[in-house]
């Protein structure tokens, strides 16, 4: 040590800011609400940044291409289903620019997808800290979260260079159905993240079951058919209400009005911008709900990993 | 050090942690998956869960700057307790309440990820222990320096070896500031020369008035480092206060188990199992003495039982200090005639005229062995005495100097 070293003033100056501190609950049990919970991950943002640095570096760490692969596999699906959907069962025949519509829906669709899928596993990938150091649970599926959108960014490069490339963008209003399709998209994945991630620790079948849902999903939306089709099935009841409102279809939708310029025309549901607001809204109350499970639930990871 | 801190304030320090009444339920499942749960739901489920109550009514209140130790037999709850002082897990009643900044090393390197680089790895680690990334800027170099990682601090940590993982793991642990250090197990870690850093940096951080919370089986540490201990059984306090006591207290636990292993066997009762030492004197002048001067005449009795019978049996009596240093220590074997078989009971009496130990208080322990050094029976830290501190020196050995001077050419 350099500086003139005096313990026993030291002491005292740590005696008499440990005196001036509230006593509080520790670990967990401190928060009666989910507000001071989310204000303690604020305060830990930091390591939030550095748990997803670490989950994109530790991803394609000796790989040489890196993250490139980010790219190659919904590259690959968007031939796959261009070439077998579009061409061989005639999908795109309804569909101009069937490419563009393809990847627009897959990439909002792949946000989500892998917010939930790379939630889920979150809290038992990092059981080593969980169980012997205390931080706020909440910044493993948070970081998830990150790094997902990370990816995500990279594809959105893509997407609008596609765009571009194709000439179906129209600099036009619509481009702004963009945002809400986006938030729609991290306030669910979030929030399933949040409860996947807490409920797959007492059950490991959660995140099995989970691919399978995320399959179901990406049907269930219009990635790689059009709306207009299932309305035309579906008819005008409340299954194509049940189908339209479901959040990944509004965000797909959105996503398509954005970049997807050559379906101005298409039928989209009425009212797409109000049915986006409403779902963010109720997603913000999903989001709240079950960060509320998982708090009670996270009293007990250390022991159940 | 002590003197210091008696003149600066006569008021306690500020309590940094305290645990009300509180308790840990761990149910023991032996079903996890879907299917097991649904299978027994209900009814059923309960029978395919126990409870098991690691701690039971903890009160335990901790206060600035003490150095305490949880003591205990395997199972008996010290973890637990660590971990719920930690915040890692929430107790099932009851509180625990605290305040500072807590490092919480109960693994080292808990969170190092095999693929980042060191360097990446110790600011993560570092974050995970609380420190801002300005603050793990500024001693980024003390950190090195202290692990002596050196020129692979740019390398990924899974082709470290062993010893310079922990090094830099417990470099990054110490350098965070802590108020509050909670420590499972780690301190013996690395070489010689490391494990020495490392009790240098914990007894500066004894003088800097942070707090160490440290589960351990090493006795000696516990003497050496602690002014506190708690001896933990069965999830409940059975001792919390002078560590010398406590240890004594868990040595006699030990003991009262190994007979209770013994009594459960349904041994014969002349098994040799049951070999034991009875009863342990120490006197000076014939009188049972706590307080022994350095010159005085010492006199220890052990009577030894062996209910078969051996030809060839040995007494050892050792005198520890209590930082855990063998001062003395000697044997029957070194008797000028032959012990002769030991069938029931028989009594060694070792006479030492003038030991000489240096002020401070001594441990005797006294074993019974066979022919091989397989210890049959042992009374550990069996007796305690005090020797008065010295007026002209210090240290384990006590002799009176003579001091001059003469000019040097």
């Amino acid at each position: 040590m350099t500086a003139p070293y005096d313990p026993g003033s030291e002491r005292t100056l740590r005696f008499a800011r440990l005196a001036s501190l509230p006593v509080e609950p520790v670990g967990s049990g401190g928060e009666s609400n989910g507000v001071g919970a989310a204000l303690k991950v604020f305060r830990h943002r930091q390591m939030l940044d550095l748990l997803v640095r670490r989950d994109l570096k530790s991803r394609y760490k000796d790989s040489s291409l890196g993250f490139v692969w980010t790219l190659i596999r919904p590259l690959t699906q968007l031939l796959i289903y261009y070439v077998v959907l579009g061409q061989f069962l005639g999908a795109a025949r309804g569909i101009p620019d069937f490419a563009v519509y393809i990847f627009s829906g897959l990439t909002i669709y792949g946000l989500f997808s892998e917010i939930v899928q790379s939630g889920v596993g979150s809290i038992v990938s990092n059981a080593g800290l969980v169980k012997k150091v205390y931080l706020p649970r909440e910044v493993f599926p948070l970081a998830s979260v990150g790094a997902a959108i990370f990816n995500f960014a990279i594809q959105m490069v893509v997407l609008i260079a596609a765009v571009l490339l194709s000439g179906s963008l129209r600099v036009e209003t619509d481009l702004f159905y963009a945002i809400p399709s986006i938030v729609l998209i991290i306030v669910y994945g979030t929030a399933f993240a949040l409860l996947l991630s807490a409920v797959n620790v007492y059950l490991r079948d959660t995140q099995y079951l989970t691919e399978v849902l995320m399959m179901f999903m990406m049907w269930a939306s219009p990635i790689v058919y059009a709306w207009s089709m299932a309305k035309n099935i579906m008819g005008g009841g409340l299954l194509l209400d049940v189908y339209t409102n479901n959040p990944i279809t509004l965000a797909v939708l959105g996503f398509h009005k954005a970049f997807w310029g050559s379906g101005a025309d298409t039928e989209y549901p009425d009212l797409l911008l109000l049915r986006m607001v409403i779902a963010i809204a109720v997603g913000f109350v999903l989001l709240a709900v079950f960060h509320g499970v998982f708090r009670r639930l996270q009293g007990n990871f250390a022991q159940e990993l | 050090m002590t003197t210091a801190t008696e003149t600066e304030t006569s008021a306690l320090p500020p309590v940094v942690i305290d645990v009300e009444k509180a308790s840990k339920r761990f149910v023991v499942r032996r079903d996890n998956s879907l299917k097991e749960r649904i299978v027994t739901l209900g009814r059923a489920g309960r029978r395919h869960s126990e409870d098991f109550w690691a701690l039971r009514d903890i009160d335990l209140t901790i206060r600035a700057g003490e150095t305490i130790a949880l003591i205990g037999h395997n199972g008996s709850g010290k973890s637990t307790l660590l971990k719920l002082i930690g915040g890692i897990l929430d107790p099932t009643t009851g509180s625990v309440q605290g305040r500072g900044r807590v490092a919480a090393l109960l693994e080292l390197g808990a969170g190092f990820h095999p693929d980042l680089t060191g360097r990446e790895n110790v600011y993560l680690n570092a974050s995970v222990l609380g420190l801002s990334r300005e603050e793990t800027d500024a001693r980024f170099g003390d950190i090195a320096a202290f692990s002596g990682i050196g020129g692979f601090m740019d390398t990924q940590v899974k082709f470290y070896s062993s010893g310079m993982y922990v090094r830099l793991a417990f470099a990054v642990a110490v350098h965070t500031d802590p108020d509050i250090l909670i420590v499972d197990e780690v301190l013996a870690v690395g070489d010689e020369a490391f494990q020495r850093k490392c009790m240098d940096r914990i007894r500066g951080f004894q003088a800097d008035g942070r707090t160490i919370i440290l589960v351990t089986h090493s006795m000696p540490q516990v003497a050496e480092l602690c002014d506190r201990a708690v001896l933990l059984d069965h999830g409940r306090i059975k001792v919390d206060g002078d560590p010398n006591d406590a240890i004594m207290a868990f040595r006699d636990l030990l003991e009262e188990q190994r007979l209770a292993d013994l009594a459960a066997k349904e041994l014969e009762p002349d098994d040799p199992a049951f070999a034991r030492i009875v009863s342990t004197t120490l006197t000076v002048d014939g009188e049972p003495a706590l307080i022994v001067q350095p010159d005085d005449h010492l006199t220890i009795e052990a009577t030894v039982y062996h209910p078969t019978g051996i030809d060839e049996w040995l007494c050892a009596v050792q005198i520890d200090s209590e930082h855990g240093q063998v001062v003395f220590g000697t044997g029957s074997n070194h008797a000028p005639e032959s012990a002769g078989p030991l069938k029931g009971k028989r009594t060694v009496r070792i006479d030492v005229p003038g030991l000489h130990l240096g002020g401070g208080k001594y441990f005797v322990s006294v074993s019974l062995m066979d022919r091989a050094g397989r210890q049959l029976a042992g009374a550990p830290q069996t007796l305690s005495f005090n020797v008065p501190s010295a007026e002209t020196s210090w240290g384990t050995v006590s002799a009176i100097p003579t001091i001059s001077f003469s000019d040097a050419q």
